[in-house]
């Protein structure tokens, strides 16, 4: 590993300004390429050198009907196992190089170039993963792994837009998963109490407020009563739970035609967009629920940072009492802070059923919500980060459905050690590369006003 | 969530004051009593509020059981017309689901022999021997500030690596039990020391790790079930053999009961609590970094360190309750093994506010629920769900005293000009150390967490001299 360090630079007149930074590097600077370079070589061993010598990999790129004039993209790319493996993970390499570079010597790089470098070694080094995974076995189609990864990422998504916004004003959301569960629930309910083509769309009205029930509670207990906020939302978990299997096992086993039948919101193509090979139908061919959590982001995005609300939110989050000093409302906020979450939460959950065309199941949220929390702090309570969180949890989810579908060649790996991925990149992640992640500070920190 | 281990909320919150039972908190008992009137006293006291929170739990329960019950539907159909058709079946409803509760629960009082009857007692006790165990792991972590979630995945490697010893080994009797015993304990210590680790390492959020280590558990679990090392011979299915008989835990009340050795060490696992936090360095450590992480860094405790302890700790005991599980009741490892057992040590932690005596009534009471609610589910097709339903709701009233009066009109109690002193300590001042550290020595204060109970804090605060010089605000 430390054959990977550069070696000082020699000096020069700005170099010394360099140096004099170079003593504040923080003691966890290794962490970070440590990590990547464990990642890197793991990778190299494992799938580059044990691929199976004269293996090859296609993978399906464009689909016969799309959009692709003369063919740029072509339809299949093969590639030899091995070689394209080990070309992958020595690339991988390289940039956990250039970080212990970058670390060692205390060099700022600007965010955006970190971050895609970081984006560059993760696709870098899933691409070699799935090169070795399915090797020798059918087409691996890109197109409908993306397809898959956002089907995946909407709820995920919109329960961590919930978290941050009600951990940037303070309350700790620990909730995110019975929201989920209410909004599925509601709107399962709704639109088959409503049916035909207009029940998807009742239940799409349905699922915010229901999850606003688990909102409201919280925000009761946690802002009102000042309870432990953890503690509530984990108890709002358990009631969630409780109550719509509760409902499940009555009212909609007795009679599933009336209360919960399957329905569907359907989809807008955008014409022409919606033709381009590989991300064509990814990105222009779904429900609204999928241009929605686009839209809140972006909206949620530049309400935080860039408007006076958001700025009375973070300081309601970072400083209650200076908030309050300044004539903000500090328990108002708050509390619509946490219902704007959950009824974001509850879109979430809309996803689970009508979005996908599934009736509602006994806990069928089943642990989305924590993982959405997960991705909200790996995603440093930022929107966006938020979502390339989710949307990272749910490609990890997508590659193991769809290798474990074709399991039996590839890797060979157990469905079981697959479906293990996503919570160890998680993992990985949350250890190695977020670190301590900079909490609001008055987050979990109920507010009496003196 | 704090990522950061210094001066986190949670840490503050969860880090409900010592020896405090089910009861405990704000029991007005330190408070100058001749102040009081004797009706303020019961207004104010936890007692009131427990049973309280236990009608209005059962109460919501009720209207559940109504809701759901066909009977009641059909007859509310024609409500206008004979309305007491509704209220007949939905009374009805409602008594005989909540008496298939108690029947199946504590005493069957419609069984046909002494021994019957008195089997649902023995089967809550065994329900409650793992429950007990696990939610004194639990309040390890929330006295130290430490929210471990990752029960489920200690208490299922536990459970394997006892049922691995309980039947590849061959041992003399009692070696082996305890053998497999200490490898449960081993196997949860690591599993929850991974996450102590990587927060004192990295400063991971404990929350999240402990979270992914429980899927992590559960698919390896899955995943052993399928390799011969666990199903032996019988490779098809998913079931582990039974441990040999001289790692199983002994029957003690003979075999047509299920209650078993483990009882024991459930009372073992609340006086090891007990002492390890009221009575020991190591727990006085832990509490001091529960309660103001910062001044006990500044007093020289290792932070760190202390988180590792502390999930070691806390993955250790619920590696223990995994284990007994396996070896008194379930003999098989099965893909199932957890259950919920993980989550509702967690609840029970909470009501039982992290204090021994608190977890033992919790526990048995949450174990009375369950057992209760499954044959209420058998009897009376009502299912299981209304328990935990009754569950939260009993934590969530207990939770907020205040609002539990103010629905029946007591609500006075909670607004008079006592100014509330509560809020975030986060000072740095030597003179805090001096704070948090009385708090942690004086058992019976409040003052260093926001309690569960947020505003019984004002009721205990006179608890605390010592701490209260340093407190500028207190009036």
């Amino acid at each position: 590993m430390s054959t990977a360090v550069a070696p000082q630079p020699p000096v020069a007149d700005d170099t010394v300004i360099e140096r004099t930074v170079l003593a504040d590097r923080s003691r966890s600077w290794w962490h970070l390429p440590a990590t990547l370079t464990v990642l890197a070589l793991a990778a190299m061993v494992f799938f580059g050198l044990r691929a199976k010598a004269g293996a090859s990999t296609t993978f399906g790129l464009a689909e016969k009907a799309a959009l692709n004039p003369g063919k740029i993209i072509p339809e299949t790319v093969t590639v030899p196992t091995g070689p394209a493996t080990i070309v992958l993970t020595a690339l991988c390499l390289a940039i956990a190089a250039f970080f212990w570079w970058a670390q060692w010597a205390n060099v700022a790089l600007r965010p955006l170039v970190r971050i895609g470098l970081l984006a560059l070694f993760a696709l870098l080094w899933v691409l070699g993963f799935l090169t070795w995974a399915s090797a020798g076995s059918e087409t691996m189609s890109i197109g409908s792994l993306l397809q898959t990864t956002i089907v995946l990422a909407v709820p995920l998504a919109f329960g961590a837009q919930a978290g941050v916004l009600s951990e940037r004003s303070g309350v700790i959301n620990m909730a995110i998963e019975g929201q989920l569960l209410f909004g599925a629930f509601g709107a399962a309910l709704v639109s088959s109490l409503v049916g035909g083509a207009l029940g998807p769309w009742a239940g799409l009205v349905a699922a915010p407020l229901m999850a606003l029930v688990i909102g409201a509670l919280l925000a009761l207990f946690a802002v009102g009563y000042q309870v432990q906020q953890i503690i509530v939302g984990v108890v709002l978990n358990v009631f969630a739970v409780g109550l719509t299997s509760f409902f499940f096992g009555t009212v909609m086993r007795q009679n599933p035609e009336r209360f919960n039948t399957a329905s569907v919101l359907p989809h807008w193509r955008i014409p022409i967009l919606a033709d381009l090979p590989v991300i064509g139908r990814v990105l222009f061919d779904q429900n609204i629920l999928v241009y929605l959590m686009w839209i809140i982001v972006a909206a949620l995005t530049v309400a935080m940072f860039r408007t006076r609300w958001g700025l009375r939110v973070r300081a309601v989050g970072e400083h209650p009492r200076a908030a309050d000093t300044v004539g903000i409302d500090v328990n108002r906020t708050r509390w619509t802070n946490v219902l704007l979450g959950s009824a974001v939460a509850g879109l979430g959950g809309a996803t689970l059923t009508i979005g996908t065309n599934v009736a509602f199941g006994e806990d069928m949220s089943a642990g989305k919500g924590y993982i959405a929390l997960a991705a909200m702090i790996l995603g440093r309570y930022h929107p966006a980060g938020a979502l390339a969180a989710a949307l990272l949890f749910a490609f990890a989810d997508a590659t193991q459905l769809k290798l474990s579908a074709v399991s039996a060649g590839g890797g060979g790996i157990p469905s079981d050690v697959l479906l293990m991925l996503p919570y160890i990149v998680t993992l990985f992640a949350v250890a190695g590369v977020v670190g301590r992640v900079r909490v609001p500070a008055a987050d979990g920190v109920p507010y009496v006003k003196q | 969530m704090s990522a950061a281990p210094s001066a986190s909320a949670p840490a503050e919150g969860a880090a409900a004051p010592a020896g405090t039972g089910l009861l405990g908190g704000g029991a007005p008992a330190d408070a100058p009593a001749s102040e009081r009137s004797l009706a303020d006293r019961i207004v104010r006291g936890d007692v009131l509020v427990v049973v309280l929170a236990f009608v209005f739990a059962f109460l919501i329960g009720s209207a559940l059981i109504i809701v759901a019950d066909e009977d009641v539907r059909a007859a509310a159909g024609y409500f206008f017309a004979r309305p007491q058709d509704t209220l007949g079946a939905a009374w009805t409803a409602i008594t005989e689901a909540y008496a298939a509760m108690f029947r199946g629960a504590i005493f069957d009082y419609q069984a046909r022999t002494p021994a019957r009857a008195i089997k649902p007692l023995t089967e809550t006790l065994t329900i409650a021997t793992p429950l007990i165990i696990a939610a004194c792991g639990m309040a390890v972590g929330f006295r130290a500030g430490l929210f471990n979630i990752g029960g489920t995945g200690q208490l299922i490697t536990g459970a394997m690596a006892a049922a691995y010893i309980g039947f590849t080994v061959d041992l003399p009797p009692v070696l082996h039990l305890l053998v497999a015993l200490v490898a449960g304990v081993a196997a949860g210590a690591i599993w929850g020391g991974i996450a102590g680790f990587l927060k004192a390492r990295f400063g991971a959020n404990e929350v999240i790790t402990t979270i992914m280590l429980n899927w992590i558990a559960v698919n390896g679990l899955n995943y052993a079930l399928k390799t011969t090392a666990f199903t032996g011979a019988n490779k098809s299915q998913p079931v582990s053999p039974a441990v040999a008989d001289t790692a199983a835990l002994p029957q003690i009340l003979g075999p047509q009961f299920r209650l078993h050795l483990g009882i024991v060490f459930a009372i073992g696992a609340i006086v090891f609590l007990w002492w390890l936090m009221n009575r020991s360095a190591i727990g006085f450590r832990f509490r001091a970094v529960g309660s103001n992480p910062r001044a006990a860094e500044v007093a020289g405790i290792d932070v760190g360190r202390s988180a590792i302890g502390v999930m070691v700790t806390a993955g250790a005991l619920v590696g223990l309750a995994g284990a007994v599980h396996l070896l008194g009741t379930e003999h098989k490892l099965t893909g199932g093994i957890a259950g919920s057992v993980g989550f509702d040590a967690i609840t029970v932690a909470l009501l039982g506010r992290s204090g021994p005596i608190g977890i033992l009534l919790a526990g048995l009471l949450f174990a009375a629920l369950g057992t209760g609610g499954r044959f209420m589910e058998t009897t009376q097709g009502v299912p299981l769900d209304l328990v935990q339903v009754i569950q939260a709701l009993v934590v969530l009233f207990i939770a907020a005293p205040p609002l539990v009066r103010s629905l029946v009109g007591l609500g006075g109690v909670d607004r008079p000009g006592t100014a509330r002193k509560r809020r975030a300590r986060r000072r740095t001042e030597a003179t805090d150390v001096a704070t948090a550290e009385a708090t942690a020595a004086e058992p019976s204060a409040t003052t260093g967490s926001t309690a569960v109970a947020e505003t019984d804090a004002e009721d205990t605060t006179p608890a605390a001299p010592a701490a209260r010089p340093a407190e500028g605000e207190n009036a």
